[in-house]
């Protein structure tokens, strides 16, 4: 019998040229979006690399934290540090507080490691409660009631206001989809074998040799990282910083995690279609304010009781479709083999 | 005087930190699970005790008549329609369901309540101090509070340890599938469990609504001090929830006494060093 | 003869996808000891799971004392009258020795079986009664295991691997009590590795091979190749 091992489906291949085409538009927007335009689809790639992260984190390596504000908020704060005290142009500030953020992850994951499953969510709360409250006693950086971004700052990074807002935005897509597909060949190497299999059973994967503390202290700290950066950028298009805003647990992390089960857990594409999904809802419903909120958490409290793996994770399983092919396919050249009473190795 | 009177505020406020404490530990204990919303269920009961007072103009105290078995149903219910759906081997949808419901809560108490807050009256409670040492007094409130605590705690012990109840929560606990064989169905042993936490989660919140003023947002705070009261104390150890919430006191009011802002920072922080230093907690319980 | 106490039609069990048991159909009488053996993987404990409902997805029929068992969940399966002794004995490790034998009664049947009678079977227990359950050794563990289903006074016994992990010495005493315990009423399952001792006790035996009901009778009416050859598959 003859077969063959692919990765690619035909419907990923037809994915990945639209997608090379969306982004290609995407990129150009500056040139035929509005302001709020822009803004609507920088917020847009905002959520979606938060929700990756936060699904990288928690749907792959079961690291469910709920406290990843800290990071966000922590991103800022660097950036703002960097730009108001060190001068620095606030578009390079953003891989500095990335890897500052990663940095004082590494402390932090010292301390919420020692906390199983779902304290350590609660844990990893605290930690960004500490974070709020420190950076409110700090008053070169405007305490509890925060600071604001000076105009030469900004000025500094570009004269225009069009060439700042078009810089700003091709940073937010750079880092939307460049979360995205930073993931996506994450979870193709070595490390995302790893993680695949603590996602399926982290037992089995420790019995078969996957270090799964080092793998999972990796990918936190990781995560850590890209999220400070996009916190960095966050604050960059607020131009204004207070504890309250950084580190808010309902805008940094309810709406990442509503996000990513509605639209799927686990999967790559869970939260493309999730953030989708949010902005859709949020368009319609927003000005009803916190019955929007109620109707969020209760659509995701549904989908984790009628279909845990989110809206992907049910087309997924009818259709059988995936475009951003993972794992391995085996394709039997024969049709006969497909039946699924044929036992492999048969004949 | 000032730091024995801080302190001595701080151990009677750790009380109700353990309120807060034991309705998790007692859930954590038989089902492996954690309640995000439990401070959003505790800030509910504030506003459930703070409705039949409006209607009725009973005492605060004498509210919790009519607002524990309230609670303890709804525990039930919840726990019997929704979170029994939850459990199983992956931890994710029992966090990220009751995480929705912290949400929901928090947002359906604004709609209602409005985001004014609010205080209930014990009257003359409220104001009688006794001395306790020279220039140090205390009021009969916080001196009740930490009382009923110490009795909840007992209680919960005694339960645990004492009772048929108890013995099913700690068998279905140890070996949920073996537990069936006892004729225990796992479903209605946790929902018990559940009401006996929401039981728990009524009384701490009439007294949290007694000490001082909420609003429909301060049930997340809530629902960490009782936390860290939880990891502080060793998991497993009811007593030691309370010397948990205790510690948790005192390092707030010594935290506050430096700083006004640093009340919250170093109760946090006297967790954190406990996580770094014990990770299993002060007093974990003994496996025999 | 009697009614059957226990009748088995059919019956397939499912781990997931894979099955357990393929159509295993059989009867037990009222007092009536049988053994089921066979080798690893060959599907005992499996059925005998199933019989007490902790296995969810299965097929055939279960009939339990005049009573379809389909759907019937585990613990109202035991308050129906069936205990089980697991394999490894699961005693719960944070209850005392005499907290397990109560929480085994907490079906509430009444019968022969009380803590009194317990412990005149096993007399070392009562002296440890206040012990926790953890801190005794394997064959008085064993010991409590045996009380706990008894306490439920149950009408089926079944008994799943009780020489596992025991010295010879306190197998041979926990089987001389057996008849103490198994007649008068009371039938059991009897899951043993060692084929000789359980045929031993048995009025009957079935021998079962992936899943599959491979040879079926009295003891005695069956040669040892015969035995051995249903045991090892062909």
């Amino acid at each position: 019998m003859h077969h063959s091992i692919t990765r690619s489906t035909s419907e990923s291949r037809i994915a990945a040229v639209m997608a090379i085409i969306l982004v290609a538009a995407l990129a150009a927007a500056p040139w035929w979006g509005s302001t709020a335009e822009l803004r609507l689809i920088g917020e847009f790639m905002i959520y979606l690399s938060l929700a990756s992260l936060w699904n990288l984190l928690a749907g792959y390596a079961g690291l469910i934290s709920v406290g990843q504000q800290a990071y966000v908020g922590f991103g800022g704060y660097m950036l703002f540090t960097c730009a108001i005290y060190l001068g620095l142009n606030p578009l390079l500030a953003i891989p500095v507080a990335g890897v500052l953020g990663a940095l004082v992850s590494i402390p932090v994951a010292f301390l919420v490691f020692r906390l199983n499953g779902a304290y350590f969510a609660i844990g990893t709360w605290v930690v960004a409660e500490v974070f709020r409250l420190g950076f409110a006693q700090i008053s070169s950086l405007g305490g509890g009631s925060g600071t604001s971004l000076p105009i030469k700052v900004m000025k500094a990074m570009a004269g225009s206001k069009w060439m700042r807002e078009a810089m700003i935005f091709e940073t937010a897509l750079l880092l939307g989809i460049g979360t995205v597909l930073a993931i996506y060949l994450l979870l193709r190497s070595r490390i995302g074998i790893g993680l695949t299999a603590i996602r399926d059973s982290q037992i089995a994967s420790a019995s078969l040799g996957v270090r799964v503390e080092r793998i999972k202290l990796v990918t936190y700290v990781a995560v850590a990282g890209m999220t400070a950066m996009v916190g960095a950028l966050i604050f960059i298009t607020k131009l204004r910083i207070t504890p309250d805003a950084a580190f808010s647990v309902n805008e940094w992390t309810a709406f990442v995690i509503f996000i990513v089960v509605i639209g799927g857990i686990g999967t790559i594409e869970g939260p493309i279609i999730g953030t989708i999904v949010f902005f859709v809802l949020r368009e319609y419903m927003a000005d009803l304010g916190s019955v929007y909120l109620m109707i969020l958490g209760a659509m995701a409290i549904a989908i984790m009781l009628v279909a845990p793996k989110g809206i992907w994770g049910y087309v997924r399983e009818r259709f059988n479709l995936s475009f951003f092919p993972v794992g391995y396919r085996v394709k039997l050249d024969t049709e006969k083999a497909l039946k699924p009473t044929d036992t492999p190795g048969g004949t | 005087m000032d730091w024995v009177n801080a302190i001595v505020q701080g151990i009677l406020i750790g009380g109700l930190y353990a309120l807060f404490a034991a309705g998790l530990s007692l859930i954590f204990g038989v089902m492996r699970l954690v309640n995000i919303a439990h401070g959003d269920f505790i800030i509910a009961a504030a506003y459930l005790a703070y409705v039949v007072i409006s209607a009725t103009g009973l005492h605060p105290l004498l509210s919790l008549v009519f607002v524990v078995p309230v609670a303890a149903a709804a525990g039930y219910v919840l726990q019997a329609t929704i979170l029994n759906r939850t459990l199983g081997d992956d931890l994710l949808p029992p966090l990220l369901v009751t995480f929705g419901l912290s949400v929901i809560l928090q947002n359906g108490l604004l709609e209602i309540f409005t985001a004014d807050s609010r205080k209930l009256d014990a009257g003359l409670l409220d104001i009688q101090t006794v001395s306790v040492l020279p220039g140090v007094s205390v009021g009969y409130m916080p001196v009740l509070m930490f009382m009923t605590a110490v009795l909840v705690i007992a209680g919960l012990q005694y339960i645990f340890y004492r009772t048929a109840l108890g013995r099913a929560f700690r068998a279905t606990s140890d070996d949920g599938e073996i537990a069936q064989l006892m004729g225990l169905d796992n479903r209605k042993v946790f929902a018990a469990a559940m009401a006996l936490s929401f039981a728990v989660i009524a009384i701490a919140g009439v007294f949290l609504a007694v000490r001082a003023n909420f609003d429909p947002f301060m049930g997340p705070a809530r629902l960490i001090f009782g936390f860290e009261a939880v990891i502080i104390g060793g998991l497993g150890n009811l007593w030691g929830t309370l010397a948990g919430g205790v510690i948790l006191g005192v390092a707030q009011a010594i935290g506050a006494q430096i700083d006004p802002g640093w009340q919250l920072l170093a109760g946090h922080i006297a967790f954190l060093v406990v996580l770094a230093v014990k990770p299993r907690g002060l007093f974990p319980r003994i496996e025999g | 003869m009697s009614d059957p106490i226990l009748s088995l039609g059919n019956v397939e069990a499912f781990y997931g996808d894979a099955r357990a048991l393929h159509g295993v159909s059989f009867d037990l009488h009222p007092g009536e000891m049988l053994a089921l053996i066979g080798s690893n993987g060959a599907g005992k404990t499996t059925l005998l799971k199933t019989i007490c409902g902790l296995i969810s997805r299965y097929g055939g029929d279960i009939v339990f004392d005049q009573q379809n068992l389909s759907g019937t969940s585990a613990s109202a399966i035991a308050s129906a009258g069936i205990a089980l002794v697991p394999e490894g004995r699961r005693l719960f490790p944070s209850l005392s020795v005499e907290e397990n034998l109560v929480i085994g009664g907490h079906v509430g049947r009444t019968g022969p079986w009380n803590l009194v009678s317990i412990y005149e079977l096993f007399p070392i227990l009562k002296e440890r009664r206040h012990q926790p359950s953890t801190s005794l050794s394997g064959g008085q563990q064993q010991m409590v295991a045996i009380g706990r289903a008894l306490m439920a006074n149950p009408k089926l016994l079944l008994l799943d691997e009780l020489s596992l992990g025991l010295a010879p010495v306190i197998i041979k005493d926990i089987y001389a009590l057996l008849p103490r315990i198994v007649g008068q009423g009371l039938s059991a399952i009897l899951v043993e590795q060692d084929v000789t001792r359980a045929l031993g006790f048995a009025d009957r035996f079935i021998c079962l091979q992936e899943g599959r009901v491979a040879l079926e009778g009295a003891p005695g009416s069956f040669t040892r190749e015969e035995i051995s050859q249903a045991y090892f598959g062909a």
